[in-house]
């Protein structure tokens, strides 16, 4: 009997079933077709405009950096100002993202921008986000070419462009969004990042900057609606 | 080649951690800091409470319906070219992972946190056979390089001053400059950062736990703050998650719900920096991630406990606030408990998982105050089963005669109400006279395991059951 086999058969054991009862079945499957939504909090059911209030306020408490645009053009501006800030060099990479690569970074003489493969040795990346999450300041970034996951951990410094649009209430709000775009097959990675990597481990004291980035910065473009 | 087990030395572990000063150093810190960011970040989210009957209700749904949920996680994974492997126990796990690893022709393998990998002790028997595994988690780096177990599940390396971890740096770090500082957590976390940056490029495998397996999309979640997961599962050519068949949940929604209690129950976040949603291996036009992703489904022995009292175990989502909550684990740390998972989930899981044979006192290392109970997020009867286990630790004889000769004794009082009531007035009575000048005794007879560490207050003359009896007659 091969592993699979024997485990199974002392789950079923176990349960006291045989695995081809037809209501069990049926639980199973509605559940997952129906994937129902629980209890979901307060917090993540506000109107449009408080929402992105506190969107940037949780973003915020999860210390990180919040910077607020009024449209996508306004980005390059913002990643400029970010890299001056904290006296960084000004180069940073993305992905092949259409939205990134359609802004006017060339109006940024002093920046470079570098598309292509994540380099080890890029100190700073930006990303776009295909969501945010408003009940934990949280930023929602999808694997693939557009925005390559290993630019979201290991550059030591994150800027993540979301528009106010994208924002969600909650978790829950963002799987309908990944089954609308992705359908059944979930892109390889989801990250859900809040805030600047960190780590608490050497007596349990808060240090910010442990194997991902050191600093997130959020462009949030536009208004609610 | 999993740890040894020393959980029957608990009484001498204990002794040794409460007179260790630099461990009580490092544990006088749990109670302030894990107790107080949880219960501000419980306050701050009116639904909590209603969140935590929910997350209990997903999971029991789940391991009710465990065989069929396993069976849809494992189509869907293997839908997107990623490989399920079940093992039976730790010795098989270990040979898949091995198996993997000599495929690909690994050096080294860089490891995010696993439980499970510490369970079937797969560091020692990757190098047994010519594969470097590198801890990444900072408290799983700290301790590798001591060659300890961790002493916390999800804080590995609590028991460890800034001092202690200096020291081992400088052991450790072969080209780190005499005058650099080690000091402050920040410097040491950087060293550690700037260390580890070379070995997540290097490593041909990344090994990392599982949080959960979403049953509707085939994925693998890890929820961590370093981001070390990340890097683990992003950059080598494989990516092998250790699970354990407890870990899968029907959709995405009930993951929302396990979200909103882990990261506030464990360590007062809001959430954690990263929780991330994996499924199958690199696309193929995919910039990055592993060519291969392997997912191992470990029993060792779980399934056993499907049946039997202690199911209500697996719903055990790993946060470890019931070991932060415990005056037992607060006074000796982790180590005392003598395997891979201490506090009260691990006093209840260690003797289901290596035999109540084996595992000594640890079922007695609770005062059964309750408090664990009170703050599981997935509300686990945790001082009931504990409580079971001493039935049974009672049942096979396995209980010291002296604790056995008192039980029987006091059984016998408890059967006989009246016979009770008067041989405890005769007691509380005799015992009043006696200590009526001091109020209290230095010493009694058949009590020295309570009068060799302090006083032993003199009662007041009545009984419990008479002062009851009063009471209702004047009411």
């Amino acid at each position: 009997m091969s592993g699979r086999d024997t485990v199974m058969a002392s789950i079923r054991r176990g349960l006291g079933v045989s695995g081809r009862e037809a209501p069990r079945r049926q639980a199973v499957e509605s559940r997952i077709a129906g994937h129902p939504s629980g209890l979901r909090p307060a917090r993540g059911q506000l109107p449009p405009k408080e929402r992105l209030e506190l969107f940037v306020t949780m973003v915020e408490r999860s210390a990180a950096t919040v910077a607020r645009v009024g449209a996508l053009d306004d980005v390059p501006a913002a990643v400029a100002e970010f890299l001056r800030r904290h006296n960084l060099p000004m180069r940073a990479q993305r992905g092949a993202d259409a939205s990134l690569a359609a802004m006017p970074w060339a109006a940024e003489t002093t920046l470079a921008i570098d598309a292509g493969p994540p380099d080890p040795a890029s100190l700073a990346a930006v990303s776009r986000a295909m969501a945010g999450i408003t009940e934990t300041g949280t930023l929602v970034l999808a694997s693939g070419p557009d925005n390559p996951t290993s630019l979201n951990f290991l550059p030591d410094n994150h800027v993540v462009v979301v528009t106010a649009a994208d924002v969600a209430g909650d978790f829950d709000a963002v799987w309908a969004r990944l089954r609308e775009k992705y359908g059944e097959s979930l892109p390889r990675a989801v990250n859900l990042v809040t805030g600047p990597s960190r780590t608490a481990d050497i007596e349990q004291t808060l240090v910010i900057g442990a194997h991902g980035p050191r600093r997130l910065h959020v462009v949030v473009v536009g208004e609610a609606e | 080649m999993s740890a040894v087990v020393t959980s029957p030395a608990f009484k001498a572990n204990a002794k040794a951690a409460l007179a260790d000063t630099e461990l009580q150093k490092a544990l006088a810190l749990v109670e302030v800091n894990f107790i107080v960011r949880r219960r501000a970040a419980a306050d701050q989210l009116p639904e909590f409470e209603a969140l935590r009957d929910e997350a209990r209700d997903i999971k029991d749904h789940a391991l009710a319906h465990l065989d069929l949920y396993l069976e849809e996680y494992e189509k869907r994974v293997v839908a997107h070219g990623g490989h399920v492997h079940f093992a039976v126990d730790a010795e098989e796990a270990r040979r898949i992972v091995l198996d993997v690893c000599r495929r690909l022709g690994a050096k080294t393998v860089t490891k995010g946190k696993t439980m499970i990998g510490e369970e079937i002790g797969i560091n020692s028997f990757l190098e047994a056979n010519g594969v470097v595994p590198i801890e990444t988690d900072l408290g799983e780096y700290l301790i590798q390089l001591r060659g300890e177990l961790p002493s916390h599940i999800i804080a590995p390396a609590v028991h460890l001053t800034k001092a202690q971890v200096a020291a081992d740096f400088r052991r450790c770090h072969a080209d780190l400059p005499r005058d650099r500082d080690l000091t402050e957590p920040t410097t040491l976390a950087a060293e550690a950062r700037t260390v580890l940056r070379q070995k997540f490029l290097a490593a041909d495998v990344g090994i990392t736990g599982a949080n959960f397996l979403i049953a509707e999309t085939g994925s693998s979640v890890i929820v961590t703050n370093e981001g070390n997961g990340d890097l683990t599962q992003t950059l080598p050519k494989a990516h092998i998650v250790l699970a354990s068949i407890d870990k899968v949940v029907p959709t995405l929604e009930d993951l929302s719900q396990l979200l909103r209690v882990l990261a506030r129950s464990a360590t007062g976040q809001e959430a954690s920096v990263y929780t991330t949603v994996s499924t199958g291996p690199r696309r193929a036009d995919d910039p990055d991630g592993p060519n291969e992703y392997h997912v191992v489904i470990l029993d060792n022995g779980r399934s056993n406990m499907l049946g039997g009292q202690f199911r209500d175990i697996l719903r055990c989502i790993r946060c470890g606030a019931c070991m932060n909550h415990c005056p037992v684990y607060s006074a000796v740390g982790g180590h005392a408990y003598g395997w891979v998972y201490p506090g009260p989930m691990g006093a209840v899981m260690t003797p289901a998982l290596v035999g109540i044979d084996k595992t000594g006192h640890l079922p007695n290392a609770s005062t059964f105050c309750g408090r664990c109970e009170e703050v599981c997020p997935v509300r686990i009867p945790l001082p009931k089963m504990l409580r079971h286990w001493r039935e049974r630790e009672f049942e096979r004889r396995l209980s010291p005669a002296t604790v056995r000769a008192g039980l029987r004794f006091w059984a016998f009082f408890a059967r006989h109400p009246r016979l009770y009531g008067l041989a405890t007035l005769v007691f509380a009575r005799s015992l009043a006279w006696f200590g009526r000048r001091r109020g209290r005794f230095r010493f009694l007879p058949f009590a020295r395991g309570w009068t060799r560490h302090r006083d032993f207050p003199a009662p007041m003359g009545s009984t419990f059951q008479a002062q009851w009896r009063s009471r209702r007659r004047s009411s």
